[in-house]
């Protein structure tokens, strides 16, 4: 009775009360952790699949197998992980900047466009079988001899809506940042730029070197803030490259449906990659450290409640962070040999190298102004943000090695890169640290809502830390005996590993089903509809004064 | 010290990232443990900042000093166009099919060219040992130079497979035993 009873109400969660950016931060977070389950059990189809590739729904269909390929990471990455990641620093940019957010409405107009992209990439490989992997290496998209152009168009519009509510996201960060009202009432465009971009945190350590005053006692923006922004810059970038790479190949579809025959090779296959990873490691290597370097700068001081250790370095390693991220793609083409050696030099393999300072300072600054705290309460918070060090910790070293040009010829494109680098970066690095956000945000977003087990949200911990290592790591070792990550083995090769690596994506998704079960207990079935359900509250702001989004108070006049 | 092939190389790799991987999973497990203990823990060992940048900018420029030095076909893959190779395959990929010379004979110890040419999508091409580990590979992109220049100090027969996506079809381009290296030791491969 009890079971039922919490399954429809929760545990004190009441939906009515929850203000207008409560709620949509909580529609974006439940949209979220549903793709991230559809994400776990495609990956886990796939796992099944190099197990016993007859094994259904894949039955030895390599089409298939592609088409789930294709979606998994458009699904993982912009389905989830952007969702939950636009909905945390939506919510956050308010209340760190003790503003209103710019507006509620496009928030709502962000997450549901995101939802309906990936839901439109999703039905075109499911349907039509439209499989160029996300990478869209040229001319492969725009292949009608192997795919169906109905199914590219469809592809296409989903990826365009997702980087549409990605520029929407971005517009309403940065209104809500410049917006000079409250506390930032007499600042200047430029105070907050200069801010913005770390400049402030480099200017300190100058003067600090020079034997004179700070430039800035009290930045205009906190540490987290100016990580958001400086993520955004690349999230920005990002999408711009993506929607271009979009608009050539919905052209080259178009044009095929009307009848035209247009000549592929006229764009220059090693050209549009160079531009593609250009903008797409921008998530990888700016967007994802950034905005997980802010993230472990803000969870350090909330749950130390103390100042971060060393923070005028860490705002000088964010922009820093700006060079960096900008120069480092040629390393996912050291395997191409007409790539000019010195940018396979200096940009994929010396700047990379970088990121191994400036992860390497910002895993020291959180680790520091966590000891300096100590004793601290083995907190949810605190156990996932370990999770998430150690995450990053283990995948960035593991990038630098094989952002080599020794190392990649034996390495690209093997299961190593993906398994041993990308999946232990994003599950256990990126993950984990969006569990910590969601902990500590958990009180604030649900207005002090009880969860409903502890017990469950440790076995998720734990099943989520293990499987995700262990799956990465026996996918590591597969690659180093030669396994390719875009290859669908049919005849058992590599099969121990397989099965040691599908044992551990079980153990993810069992966490995944544990996690919302203690979600939806907290919260009921009726909360969870009344999340989506129009806020009676228009407050955009949180931790001041109730107001409405600046755009509401606008129209108010 | 010199890796002689991609064995020996991701035998020491797979020691080396093992070991890291242990260390830094025991250095968060001792600090999760200290960090909700009372007493002050003892520092095992006490690193200064600047110590730790230096070891960080050490290890990440390093990393690529000792793979130069020890690794044969860096040096030899951005000298290649200075180099004249033993022998020259070339190779045609089209319509998910690698169009070869021939079985290639390769004598240890020769400097061959493989130099891919694709008609239509972007390609890889591997060469794999019969137990499925990787000896080299390169991108195959259409309208640009894919040319390998690869020094094989191992014997035996290798498979070649495309190590790039190329739509499902692409699943299919295995050509086994493609290229054969002979002149070692009598039953030994090196």
């Amino acid at each position: 009775m009890s079971l039922m009873k919490n399954l429809i109400n929760g545990t004190n969660f009441d939906a009515s009360k929850l203000t207008a950016l409560q709620k949509v931060t909580l529609r974006a977070v439940v949209m979220s952790f549903l793709f991230y389950g559809l994400a776990a059990i495609e990956g886990t189809l796939m796992r099944m699949a190099l197990i016993n590739p007859n094994i259904p729904p894949i039955k030895g269909s390599a089409e298939h197998f592609f088409s789930i390929m294709t979606v998994h990471p458009i699904v993982g990455i912009f389905g989830s992980t952007y969702q939950l990641v636009f909905a945390a620093f939506m919510f956050l940019i308010p209340y760190l900047t003790k503003k209103p957010l710019y507006s509620v409405g496009l928030a709502n107009f962000v997450w549901i466009n995101i939802t309906v992209g990936t839901a439109l990439a999703w039905i075109a490989a499911f349907v039509w079988h439209y499989a160029p992997l996300y990478t869209l290496y040229w001319p492969l998209p725009a292949d009608t001899e192997q795919f169906k152009t109905i199914g590219g168009i469809v592809f296409i519009i989903g990826v365009a809506l997702i980087m549409i509510g990605t520029l929407g996201f971005i517009y309403n960060i940065y209104a809500t940042i410049f917006a000079k009202i409250g506390v930032h009432k007499n600042k200047t465009t430029k105070e907050l730029l200069i801010s913005a971009f770390g400049i402030d945190g480099l200017l300190n350590l100058i003067n600090k070197l020079r034997g004179k005053p700070p430039y800035s006692k009290e930045p205009a923006l906190s540490l987290p803030v100016v990580a958001i922004f400086r993520g955004t810059v690349d999230t920005f970038l990002d999408a711009l490259v993506i929607l271009g790479a979009g608009i050539l190949v919905l052209v080259y579809l178009i044009a095929d449906a009307s009848g035209a025959s247009w000549n592929v090779h006229a764009i220059d296959a090693l050209l549009y990659k160079n531009f593609f990873w250009w903008g797409l490691d921008l998530v990888a290597d700016g967007l994802v450290l950034i905005y997980v370097a802010g993230s472990w700068y803000l969870l350090a001081t909330i749950i130390t409640g103390q100042k971060l250790f060393m923070e005028n370095v860490a705002r000088a390693a964010l922009l820093l962070e700006l060079f960096v991220s900008w120069m480092v793609w040629s390393h996912h083409l050291l395997a191409d040999q007409g790539q000019p050696e010195m940018m396979k030099l200096i940009s994929g393999e010396m700047v990379t190298a970088f990121e191994l300072l400036t992860q390497g300072l910002a895993l020291f600054i959180t680790l520091v102004t966590l000891w300096k705290a100590r004793p601290l309460e083995m907190t949810m918070p605190l156990k996932y943000l370990l999770g998430g060090m150690l995450g990053f910790g283990l995948a960035v070293p593991a990038a630098i090695i094989q952002a080599d040009m020794g190392m990649n010829r034996i390495l690209h494109n093997t299961q190593w890169i993906i398994g041993a680098h990308v999946h232990i970066a994003l599950l256990t690095g990126l993950y984990m640290t969006l569990y910590s956000v969601v902990y500590v945000l958990w009180p604030l977003v649900t207005n002090n809502t009880k969860l409903y087990s502890m017990k469950l949200a440790n076995a998720h911990f734990w099943l989520h830390l293990i499987g995700s290592i262990g799956m990465g790591a026996f996918m590591g070792m597969a690659g180093l005996d030669g396994m390719l990550r875009r290859h669908f083995y049919m005849n058992g090769e590599f099969k121990t590993f397989m099965i040691l690596a599908g044992i551990c994506a079980i153990m993810m998704v069992t966490a995944w089903i544990l996690f919302m079960i203690n979600i939806i207990m907290s919260v009921g079935l009726k909360g969870l509809i009344g999340i989506f359900l129009p806020a009676e509250d228009d407050t955009a702001t949180f931790g001041i004064e109730p107001q409405p989004s600046v755009v509401a108070s606008i129209k108010r006049g | 010290m010199t890796f002689k092939t991609s064995v020996e190389l991701l035998a020491f790799h797979n020691v080396a990232y093992t070991i890291y991987a242990m260390l830094i999973i025991s250095v968060i497990a001792w600090f999760a443990y200290n960090l909700t203990r009372k007493e002050k823990a003892k520092s095992i060992v006490r690193i200064p900042f600047y110590g730790y940048i230096a070891f960080l900018v050490a290890g990440g420029v390093g990393h690529h000093i000792f793979t130069y030095n020890t690794i044969p076909w860096v040096s030899e893959d951005i000298m290649r166009h200075n180099i004249k190779p033993d022998k020259v395959f070339e190779i045609e990929i089209a319509n998910h099919k690698f169009n070869l010379p021939g079985k290639m004979e390769i004598k240890k110890g020769q400097k061959v060219l493989f130099d891919a040419k694709s008609k239509d999508l972007v390609y890889g091409f591997g060469l794999f040992r019969q137990d499925g580990s990787m000896v080299s590979q390169m991108q195959v992109n259409p309208g640009s130079r894919n040319d390998l220049l690869w020094t094989f100090n191992e014997c035996g027969e290798f498979d070649i497979r495309s190590t790039e996506y190329s739509g499902p079809e692409g699943n299919k381009m295995f050509v086994k035993k493609a290229v054969v290296v002979t002149g070692c030791n009598k039953g030994g491969k090196s």
